[in-house]
C-alpha cells in the first residue's frame, strides 16, 4: 500500500496570494480593514474640516455638498469626525490586542511546555481574569483612574489575556504532542529553538486569526465603552461618543446615529471577516 | 460512577470558591490603593481635615486593610452589603432590585437569542451551498457586526420613535407587570439580537460538523432519514460546543445589559455601576463587580459540569 | 436474476467523474471483492449503491436492487431499504459510531426502525447479536460506550448492528483496513461467518487482495474510477490480465511472499495515483503502465464472458503471473 501511495495535493501547489483572492471572507475583510486603516492614517494628515471645530452657524445641517455627512448640534463635520474617530478605533483595538497577545502568547506556550504548578497557577489566574469581562474592568478603571482612552486599551487588554491564554495553549499543546516535535526534543532541540521552529509557526494563523477576532470585539467593546462615558472623554470624537451625543436627537434628525452606527459594523465585520478568512485558509491547507 | 461525579462537582465547587476570593482581593486591593481617601471624595470642597477624620473613622477606613477587606468579605457572605458612600442607602437592598430589572432582561434576551439563533443555525447548516443557506449566513454575519448600543438605538428610532410600539425609556416597576415586559421588550432585542446571530453561527458550525460525521452516515445506514439522524445522534455532540457558547453569550449578556441599560434608562445593576462609577462610590462599585464576576464565574462552572452530562467520553476524567 | 445489478454508474462531483461507467452484478448470497488503491472510485460505488453519498456528490446510470431502481430514489425510500435490506460496514470503526450512545442502543435501533420493536426487546436482541460477534460478556458491553471499547470491538460492535436487520445485501467498505494486523484476521473470520450463516450477499471492498481472495467468489479491480477487470477469485489471482490487477497482485502482502520465495524481485507499481478526478483520459492507468501505447488514450471496452478486462494489451491468458 505505502508503495502505491502518495498522493499529490493540488492545493499546496497554488500560490498563497491567489488562495487568499479566492476567499470571499479574507478578501472582503481586507478590504474593509484596509479601508478603514488608511482613513486612520489620513486623519492624521488632514480631514475635511477639523473634528474639533465648532460652527454654530451651521448645527445639525443636513448632507450638502460642503457637509457631506452634515453636522452635529455643534455645526462639527460629521465626516471628519468619523474620520478622526478611525484613528482612536484603531488604536484602541491595536494596542489593547497587542497587550493581550504580548502577555498571552508566552503564557499560553509556557503553560503548554510545562506542566508544573506554574503553569497551574498561570491557568487558575487566567480562570480568575475570566471573571472581569471587558466591560467590567474598564468600570473599575474608570472607577480607580478616572476614564480616558488609555483606560479602555488596558481593560479590553487585561479581559483578552485569558482568552489568549487558553487558545494558545491549546494549539501549542496539539504541536508541541505532534511526531516530529516529538522527536526533536528526543534529538535535544533545545526549548526555545522548538519554540521558534515549530510551535510558533505552527500556532502563527490561529493567533493571527484571534488577533483579528479579538479585534473585532475589541471594536463592539470600545463603542459600548465611549458610549457609557467609561472611555475616551469629549471633546475628543469616538464613534461611541459620537452614538452618545446623537442620542438626545434621535427623533429629529436619525442620520446622526445612523453614521457612527454604519462605521462601527463594517469595521467589526472587517475584522471578523478577516478571522473567518484566515481560518478558512488555513484549513485549506490542512494545517494543524 | 456517581460518586465519582459527585467529587468532581465538589472539586469543581471548590476550584469558583478559591477564584472568587481571588477576584474579590483583586478588586479590592485594585480600588483601595487610590490615592486621597474616599471621605475626602464624598465630603468633596467641603471637607475638612476634622471632618474628614471623622469620617474615616465612621466608615471604618482607619482599620489596617487586611481588616478593612474582611470586614467587607464578611459582610458580603453574610448578604450584608454594606452602606453607599453618598446615598447612605443599604446596597444590597439596591442591588437586589436591581437585579429585578437586570435578571428578566437577561432571561428575556437570552430567550430572544435561543428563538432567533436555533433555527436560523439549523437552517444555515441544512440548507448549505443553497440560496438559503447563504442568506441566513450572510444575515448572521451582519448580526454579528452589530453592537447592543446601535442595535438599541436603532430600534428605537424605528418602534418606538416612529411606530410608537413601545416606550424607548424608563420602567414602571413590577407592580405594574404588563408596562414592566413591555418595557423590557426593547432592550432584550437590542441584546438577544446579537446574540442570536453569535448562537446561529456556532450551532450552524456545530451541525454542519455533525452532518460530516461519521456516525451520521452510520445510523443514516440504518434506515434513519438525514433528519432523524441529525436528531437522534448529532444534537446531542453539537450541543457541546453550542453549551460552550451559550455560557460565554450570558456572560455577555450580562455585561451588554450594563449598556442596554444605561441606552433604555432602566434601573438595573448597569445603570446602578454607572452611577457609583461616576460618583465615585467605591463600595457599591466592589459589590456590583462581585456580583458580576461570581455570576461570570459560576455560569462557567455549569457550562463545565454540563459537558459531564453531554459527552460520556469525558465522564470520569480530571 | 442478479440482487444487484449495477450499470454504468458514475458518480460525479461538479463536472468532474469521480466514478465513470461502473457496471457488475451480485447475485443473491454471492461475496464480491472490490479491489484498488485509494482514490480508485471503489468506496464512493459502495456509498453511491446505498445512496449515502455526501451532498456534494451526485450519482447517474443504474443501481438496481431486486428489481427496483435506486437511483433517484426518494431518501424516505432508501431509508426503509438501508438497514432492513442494505447494511453497511465503515472503514473507520473509531469515527462510525455515535459517541453520546450506549452501543447496545446504537446496535437494537435498527430493529427499532424497521421491526417497530419495542426498547426492552430491542435492547435483548441487542445482547443476543454482541454475543454472535463473539463478546464474552455481551449484558456488560451492552451497556458501554463506544470509546470504552477497542477498536477491535468496535468493529465487531459495526458487524453486529450491520446484520441486526437480517439483510439481503452487507457492503463493508475497507472493515478491516483500521485495525492491527492481527484483529484484521479475527475480524474477517466472523464477518465471513456471519455472512455464510445469514446467507446474504457481500460486497467487500478492500486494498488488498490478499484479504479479497479469502473469503470472495469473485472480484472487481478498480481504477481511475472504472472497472477494469473482473472475474472469479481463481481467475484474477492466478490469471491476471490487467496490468494493473497484476501489478496489485504482486505488492499483495500475502502473496508477494510466494512471488518471493521464487526468487522474483518485490515490485511496486511506477509512478503514484493521481488525486480523484485527475487521471488521464482514456486508459486512466496508462501514465503508469509499461506496455502502453497509443491505443490506450482511448479507454478500451470491457469484453464479454465471466473473465473480462478492459485493455488494449491484456496479459496472456496463460502466463502466469508476475512475469510481466
Amino acid at each position: 500500500m505505502t508503495l502505491l501511495a502518495g498522493k499529490v495535493d493540488e492545493a499546496q501547489r497554488r500560490s498563497a496570494f491567489r488562495r487568499w483572492r479566492a476567499n470571499p471572507s479574507a478578501l472582503l475583510g481586507t478590504v474593509i480593514v484596509g479601508v478603514i486603516a488608511l482613513t486612520a492614517l489620513v486623519s492624521l494628515v488632514w480631514t475635511p474640516y477639523g473634528p474639533l471645530a465648532i460652527d454654530t452657524n451651521h448645527t445639525l445641517s443636513a448632507m450638502s455638498a460642503s457637509h457631506w455627512l452634515g453636522t452635529d448640534e455643534y455645526g462639527r463635520d460629521t465626516l471628519s469626525r468619523l474620520m478622526a474617530s478611525c484613528k482612536i478605533t484603531m488604536y484602541v483595538g491595536g494596542l489593547s490586542v497587542l497587550f493581550a497577545t504580548a502577555i498571552g502568547l508566552p503564557l499560553g506556550i509556557w503553560s503548554a511546555w510545562n506542566k508544573g504548578w506554574v503553569s497551574q497557577l498561570i491557568l487558575r489566574a487566567a480562570d480568575v481574569l475570566y471573571g472581569f469581562p471587558a466591560l467590567l474592568a474598564a468600570s473599575l478603571f474608570a472607577a480607580a483612574f478616572g476614564a480616558s482612552t488609555n483606560t479602555v486599551v488596558l481593560a479590553i487588554g487585561i479581559a483578552y489575556i485569558p482568552v489568549f491564554v487558553r487558545v494558545t495553549r491549546s494549539a501549542a499543546l496539539v504541536i508541541l504532542n505532534a511526531e516530529y516535535v516529538l522527536a526533536a526534543l528526543a534529538y535535544g532541540r533545545r526549548p526555545f529553538a522548538i519554540v521558534r521552529k515549530h510551535v510558533l509557526p505552527g500556532i502563527g494563523s490561529i493567533i493571527v486569526a484571534q488577533m483579528s477576532l479579538l479585534f473585532s470585539i475589541a471594536v463592539l467593546a470600545e463603542s459600548g465603552l465611549d458610549y457609557l462615558g467609561l472611555g475616551t472623554a469629549p471633546p475628543n470624537s469616538s464613534w461611541g461618543t459620537m452614538l452618545q451625543s446623537a442620542q438626545n436627537y434621535l427623533s429629529s434628525d436619525a442620520l446622526l446615529c445612523l453614521w457612527p452606527s454604519l462605521a462601527i459594523v463594517l469595521c467589526v465585520l472587517g475584522f471578523s471577516l478577516l478571522s473567518e478568512g484566515v481560518s478558512e485558509l488555513r484549513d485549506e491547507r490542512g494545517g494543524r | 460512577m456517581s460518586k465519582g461525579r459527585g467529587w468532581f462537582v465538589v472539586r469543581r465547587l471548590g476550584v469558583v470558591l478559591s477564584s472568587l476570593v481571588a477576584a474579590s482581593m483583586l478588586v479590592f486591593v485594585f480600588l483601595n490603593v487610590l490615592p486621597g481617601s474616599p471621605a475626602e471624595v464624598i465630603l468633596g470642597t467641603q471637607s475638612t481635615p476634622a471632618s474628614v477624620a471623622a469620617l474615616t473613622i465612621q466608615l471604618g477606613l482607619n482599620k489596617p486593610i487586611w481588616r478593612q477587606y474582611l470586614d467587607w468579605m464578611g459582610g458580603l457572605v453574610n448578604g450584608n452589603f454594606g452602606v453607599s458612600y453618598i446615598s447612605g442607602q443599604s446596597i444590597g437592598h439596591e442591588i437586589h432590585q436591581a437585579l429585578l430589572v437586570t435578571g428578566p432582561l437577561v432571561l428575556l434576551a437570552m430567550l430572544i437569542g435561543l428563538v432567533i439563533g436555533v433555527p436560523l443555525g439549523l437552517t444555515g447548516a441544512l440548507y448549505k451551498g443553497r440560496w438559503l443557506g447563504s442568506v441566513v449566513g450572510g444575515l448572521s454575519q451582519i448580526g454579528i457586526a452589530i453592537p447592543s448600543v446601535v442595535a438599541g438605538i436603532l430600534l428605537t428610532v424605528g418602534l418606538s420613535i416612529k411606530l410608537h410600539l413601545f416606550p424607548s425609556s424608563g420602567f414602571p416597576g413590577w407592580q405594574d407587570p404588563w408596562g414592566s415586559l413591555r418595557a423590557l421588550v426593547l432592550p432584550a432585542f437590542a441584546l438577544g439580537v446579537v446574540e442570536g446571530a453569535i448562537l446561529a453561527r456556532y450551532i450552524r458550525a456545530a451541525v454542519m460538523e455533525q452532518l460530516r460525521s461519521d456516525y451520521l452516515r452510520t445510523a443514516r445506514s440504518k434506515g434513519l432519514r438525514r433528519s432523524q439522524a441529525l436528531r437522534r445522534h448529532g444534537l446531542r455532540v453539537a450541543a457541546i460546543p453550542v453549551v460552550t457558547v451559550l455560557g460565554l453569550e450570558i456572560a455577555s449578556l450580562i455585561v451588554g445589559a450594563i449598556v442596554v441599560e444605561n441606552i433604555f434608562a432602566l434601573p438595573g445593576v448597569g445603570m446602578m455601576l454607572l452611577n457609583a462609577v461616576n460618583n465615585r462610590d467605591l463600595i457599591v462599585v466592589q459589590d456590583i463587580a462581585m456580583v458580576v464576576v461570581t455570576a461570570v464565574l459560576l455560569i462557567n462552572t455549569l457550562v463545565d459540569l454540563s459537558y459531564q452530562w453531554l459527552d460520556p467520553r469525558l465522564r470520569g476524567r480530571r | 436474476m442478479a440482487l444487484l445489478k449495477l450499470q454504468s454508474l458514475s458518480v460525479a462531483h461538479g463536472d468532474l467523474d469521480l466514478v465513470s461507467d461502473v457496471s457488475f452484478d451480485v447475485h443473491a448470497g454471492e461475496r464480491v471483492g472490490i479491489i484498488g488503491e485509494s482514490g480508485s472510485g471503489k468506496s464512493l460505488t459502495a456509498l453511491a449503491i446505498a445512496g449515502l453519498l455526501g451532498e456534494e456528490l451526485r450519482s447517474r446510470g443504474s443501481v438496481h436492487f431486486d428489481g427496483e431502481e435506486l437511483i433517484g430514489a426518494s431518501e424516505r425510500h432508501l431509508s426503509r431499504l438501508r438497514g432492513d435490506r442494505i447494511a453497511m460496514i465503515f472503514q473507520e470503526p473509531m469515527t462510525a459510531l455515535t459517541p453520546t450512545k450506549r452501543v447496545g442502543v446504537q446496535i437494537g435501533e435498527t430493529l427499532r426502525i424497521h421491526r417497530g420493536v419495542g426498547r426492552r426487546a430491542s435492547q435483548i436482541a441487542a445482547v443476543e447479536l454482541l454475543g454472535r460477534v463473539e463478546f464474552s460478556d455481551p449484558q456488560r458491553y451492552a451497556r458501554m460506550y463506544p470509546h470504552e471499547l477497542s477498536g477491535g470491538q468496535r468493529q465487531r460492535v459495526m458487524i453486529a448492528l450491520a446484520i441486526a436487520g437480517d439483510p439481503d445485501l452487507i457492503l463493508a467498505d475497507e472493515p478491516t483496513t483500521a485495525l492491527d494486523v492481527t484483529v484484521q484476521r479475527k475480524i474477517l473470520e466472523l464477518l465471513d461467518r456471519l455472512v455464510r450463516e445469514e446467507n446474504c450477499a457481500l460486497v467487500l471492498i478492500a486494498h488488498d487482495l490478499a484479504v479479497v481472495s479469502t473469503i470472495c467468489d469473485r472480484v472487481v479491480t478498480m481504477y481511475g474510477g472504472r472497472v477494469v477487470e473482473t472475474g472469479s477469485v481463481a481467475d484474477i489471482i492466478d490469471h491476471p490480465r490487467h496490468p494493473y490487477t497484476a501489478a496489485l497482485l504482486a505488492t499483495s502482502s500475502a502473496i508477494a511472499v510466494d512471488v518471493e520465495s521464487r526468487g522474483t524481485v518485490l515490485p511496486s507499481i511506477p509512478g503514484s495515483v493521481p488525486s480523484a478526478g485527475h487521471f488521464p483520459g482514456g486508459c486512466p492507468f496508462r501514465d503508469r503502465c509499461s506496455s502502453a501505447t497509443s491505443a490506450c488514450l482511448e479507454f478500451p471496452l470491457m469484453e464479454s464472458g465471466s473473465h473480462r478486462v478492459a485493455c488494449w494489451h491484456p496479459l496472456d491468458e496463460n502466463s502466469e503471473r508476475g512475469s510481466r
